[in-house]
């Protein structure tokens, strides 16, 4: 049986970065905040995950946010309404683990903000007090911040260079806000990996658990492959059946970081591949 | 051809079987082909005919799914093919492909009378020249029982879930699949390379399938898309639970992680069910070093390493760490490996990976082992030699010691009675597990075991599912 998805909406939130809406009634119904979907795009297309940035059951479509940087994902921008996508798989690994905890900082950086996204609002709606950052590069490249700020108590802001909010980096206003008196009772990391190390690094100073969502390269994102193993308390982990949440202190975030750089070559070659089509 | 010029059997019969045609090994290396060419019409005829017709055959009981041989022998002899692929078909549904992965040499080939004086008869050979020779014209799909309004969830579309949702549908029961991937076969589409296993002949047999009348609906993940008991209260009245054992075992030591460092099952999913073999054209790379060491000697270390000799790497070599005699790899295998130019490092296991400052994977730490007592498994045991300790350039390692269970299904299932190496339970006899109305076979129960294995266990419990089914009616 052929089961395509038809892209319902799309816009363009920043450069490089777009949001789809996708019918995929079944994995709407099931979707919980956390969790993501592994798509193919077309017949040759391989296999990519990508996080659930939002649902809705009644209408059965799930959102999906996602920056430009290969060819899978920039096949998928070129992508317009109407038109379809082959496969779509999930929901995929743990929801996130939503309780009444008091006060927890959501920080985010780039694409991770659409991850976050749905993870704030349940926190919220589970009855915490939601503190959220938001960095990017550069202003334009912010995403969301409507959306964060009706799901946070408070929302700051921050980016590279400047042009919005705070110039720095979104560890550095988690760092002021906990020196300023902010007490967290939870942290969630969430955006590329050096953005949540530097985020551990602050939050394991002054001892507060902090939660991170691990992006490996993964292929069949049901524990089959392990090429989304990752290293987790020394001992090695699939994020896509253990995770994609772990204790961000346990984490070996080197590792991650060179294994994501594992297909460098291959990758520039798919690139110049499809620069000439 | 005709059908009605039988042929009689000879008196003194051939100790040798006939020799089945293979590409050229200098050739295959530089291509994903299939090896083995299979007989022609006049080998297939002369190598019946060294069957002894035994009144009380061996070969029969070496059978998993028990095969009338000597039947559909003496059939293909008289070159009644269509005869013969049906009796064939009456045990096997999916005799392309049993006919060639089988470990005929350890099973039915292993029981033949033949192979007592001189060389067994090759009833896998024989089974594939059939099964190719349906393939050839239109496929006749056999007359199904009426509708009996139940409807059955097969979760995982390998030989066992295939095999279950077949049987079942003949029986006249509405029968899902669901498979987890974006395309039906299981191992056979994401394991088994081309070369031993073209892919076209799985698709053919999952046509077959889906003639009969089953659903097979992809990319859904039993335990997250959907749950046991939500199909159960959703309108099926029986589950078959055929997910394999798909993942995959590490070794546990330092420096496993690197780049360069796979899986067996990683691997092979890029270059089969993705075709990362024609990248850039498909999109999922693979990297392949000049120098490859696969851990393992079983089918799936064999299939790893005869696919990164065709990508192109420069050496190939097979670590092991006990002797040739323990490889748990078909013997057909093995030579065709070596043939191709495989090392074969026996009696090494490493013990370390070595990376350089990207992460990438430069050596291989190992030690020389001997062989001790036999353990429990029966085979001896290696151990280490003090102080052997040598290093090994290597740029891509594939590791193929062993995969376990799939196991969101047991994480997911409240009430489903597992056991310590997380395979499913069953009652021996039904596949039954331990919640009413939910069956089990193949990979997931066993472990790690074969194609024909896992068919007989889906035929197993799509006649136990159909009593179940129709017992229940009646009350
Ligand atoms: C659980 C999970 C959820 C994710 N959610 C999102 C999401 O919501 N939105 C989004 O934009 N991306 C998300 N990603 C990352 C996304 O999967 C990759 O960006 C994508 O696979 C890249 O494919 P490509 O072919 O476009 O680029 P490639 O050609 O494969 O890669 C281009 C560059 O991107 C880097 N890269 C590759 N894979 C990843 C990765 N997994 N994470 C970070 N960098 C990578 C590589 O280092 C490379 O330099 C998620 C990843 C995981 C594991
Ligand atoms: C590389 C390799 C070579 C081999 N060579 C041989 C050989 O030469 N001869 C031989 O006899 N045997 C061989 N085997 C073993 C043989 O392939 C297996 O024993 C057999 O395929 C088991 O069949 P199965 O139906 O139980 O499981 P599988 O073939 O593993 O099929 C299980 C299916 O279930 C799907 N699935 C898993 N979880 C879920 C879920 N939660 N929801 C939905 N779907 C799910 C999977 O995607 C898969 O498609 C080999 C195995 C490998 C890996
Ligand atoms: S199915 Fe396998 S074991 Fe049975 S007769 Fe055929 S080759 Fe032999
Ligand atoms: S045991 Fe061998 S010779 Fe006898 S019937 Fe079987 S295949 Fe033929
Ligand atoms: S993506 Fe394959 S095991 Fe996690």
């Amino acid at each position: 049986m052929k089961v395509m998805h038809k892209v319902l909406k799309k816009i363009d939130l920043a450069p490089r970065i777009k949001l789809l809406e996708i019918d995929a009634p079944k994995i709407a119904v099931k979707a919980k905040a956390g969790q993501f979907v592994i798509m193919r795009i077309d017949e040759k297309g391989e296999r990519f995950p990508l996080t659930l940035a939002d649902w809705d059951p009644k209408n059965g479509m799930i959102t999906i946010v996602f920056l430009e940087v290969g060819v899978s994902t920039i096949k998928l921008g070129a992508i317009e309404a109407g038109e379809n996508v082959r496969d779509i798989l999930g929901p995929l690994g743990n929801p996130s683990d939503i309780k009444h905890l008091g006060s927890v900082a959501v920080v985010c950086g780039g694409v991770g903000t659409a991850a976050a996204y749905p993870i704030a609002k349940a926190l919220k709606k589970a009855g915490n007090q939601v503190v959220s950052i938001i960095g990017a590069k550069t202003e334009e490249l912010l995403i969301l911040e409507d959306e964060m700020r009706s799901s946070s108590d408070e929302l700051y802001i921050s980016t590279d260079d400047g042009s919005k909010g705070h110039k720095g980096f979104v560890s550095e206003v988690l760092e002021t806000l906990i020196e300023t008196g902010y007490r967290f009772d939870l942290v969630y990391a969430i955006g590329p990996p050096l953005m949540m190390k530097a985020t551990v690094n602050v939050t394991k100073h002054h001892s507060i658990k902090t939660i991170v969502s691990l992006n490996p390269i993964m292929v069949d994102g049901m524990g089959m492959c392990g090429a989304c193993r990752v290293t987790v308390d020394g001992r090695t982990k699939f994020a896509c059946l253990d995770g994609p949440e772990f204790d961000g202190n346990l984490v070996d975030f080197d590792e991650l970081i060179k294994r994501l750089r594992a297909y460098l070559p291959e990758e520039k070659q798919a690139m110049s591949q499809l620069d000439e089509m | 051809m005709t059908d009605d010029k039988p042929t009689s059997h000879p008196k003194r019969v051939r100790k040798e079987t006939v020799k089945m045609a293979k590409q050229k090994p200098e050739d295959r290396r530089t291509n994903f082909d299939e090896v083995a060419l299979g007989y022609t019409e006049d080998q297939a005829i002369s190598e019946a005919e060294r069957c002894l017709q035994c009144p009380i055959p061996q070969c029969v009981k070496g059978c998993p799914v028990e095969i009338e041989i000597p039947e559909f022998i003496r059939l293909i002899g008289e070159r009644k093919y269509n005869e013969a692929i049906k009796e064939l078909k009456r045990k096997n549904s999916l005799p392309a492909i049993c006919g060639r992965v089988c470990p005929q040499e350890e099973q039915c080939q292993k029981q033949c009378i033949m192979g007592k004086t001189g060389e067994a008869i090759s009833i896998g050979r024989l089974e594939r020249f059939l099964a190719d020779w349906e393939l050839k014209k239109p496929v006749e799909v056999p007359r199904k029982a009426p509708f009996t309004n139940k409807r059955v969830a097969v979760i995982g579309a390998g030989p066992a879930g295939l095999t279950a949702a077949a049987e079942l549908a003949k029986l006249g029961h509405r029968v899902t699949i669901l498979e987890s991937l974006h395309k039906p076969g299981g191992v056979l589409v994401y394991g088994i390379p081309e070369f031993r296993l073209p892919k076209r002949i799985v698709a053919s047999e999952v046509n077959y399938v889906k003639r009969l009348g089953v659903t097979i609906e992809k990319n859904i993940l039993v335990g997250k898309t959907h749950t046991i008991p939500e199909l159960l209260n959703g309108g099926f009245n029986a589950v078959f639970i055929g997910t394999g054992a798909g993942l995959p075992r590490f070794m546990r030591i330092p420096g496993e992680n690197l780049g360069g460092i796979y899986s067996a099952n990683e691997f092979l999913i890029r270059v089969n069910l993705m075709k990362s073999y024609k990248f850039p054209n498909f999109d999922t790379p693979i990297r392949i070093g000049k120098k490859v060491a696969v851990i393992g000697a079983g089918n799936v270390a064999m299939d790893s390493a005869r696919s990164a000799l065709r990508l192109g790497a420069d050496e190939v070599s097979i670590v092991y760490r006990r002797s040739r005699e323990e490889m748990p790899a078909r013997v057909e295998e093995v030579e065709n490996a070596e043939e191709e130019g495989i090392i074969m490092r026996l009696l090494t296991n490493p013990i370390r990976f070595i990376g350089d400052e990207n992460g990438s994977v430069r050596k291989m730490e190992c030690m020389r082992m001997q062989l001790g007592d036999p353990d429990e498994s029966g085979r001896r045991r290696p151990i280490p030699i003090d102080g052997s300790e040598f290093i090994i350039d290597v740029d891509t390692v594939i590791i193929a010691i062993g995969r376990t269970p799939n196991p969101i299904i047991q994480k997911t299932t409240e009430g489903l009675e597992t056991t310590k190496r997380n395979t499913v339970v069953i009652d021996e006899s039904t596949g039954e597990t331990s919640i009413k109305g939910v069956y089990a076979g193949g990979d997931i129960v066993t472990g790690e075991a074969t194609v024909i294995s896992a068919m007989g266990a889906g035929k197993r419990a799509a006649k136990a599912i159909h009593e179940y089914l129709m017992g229940k009616a009646g009350t």
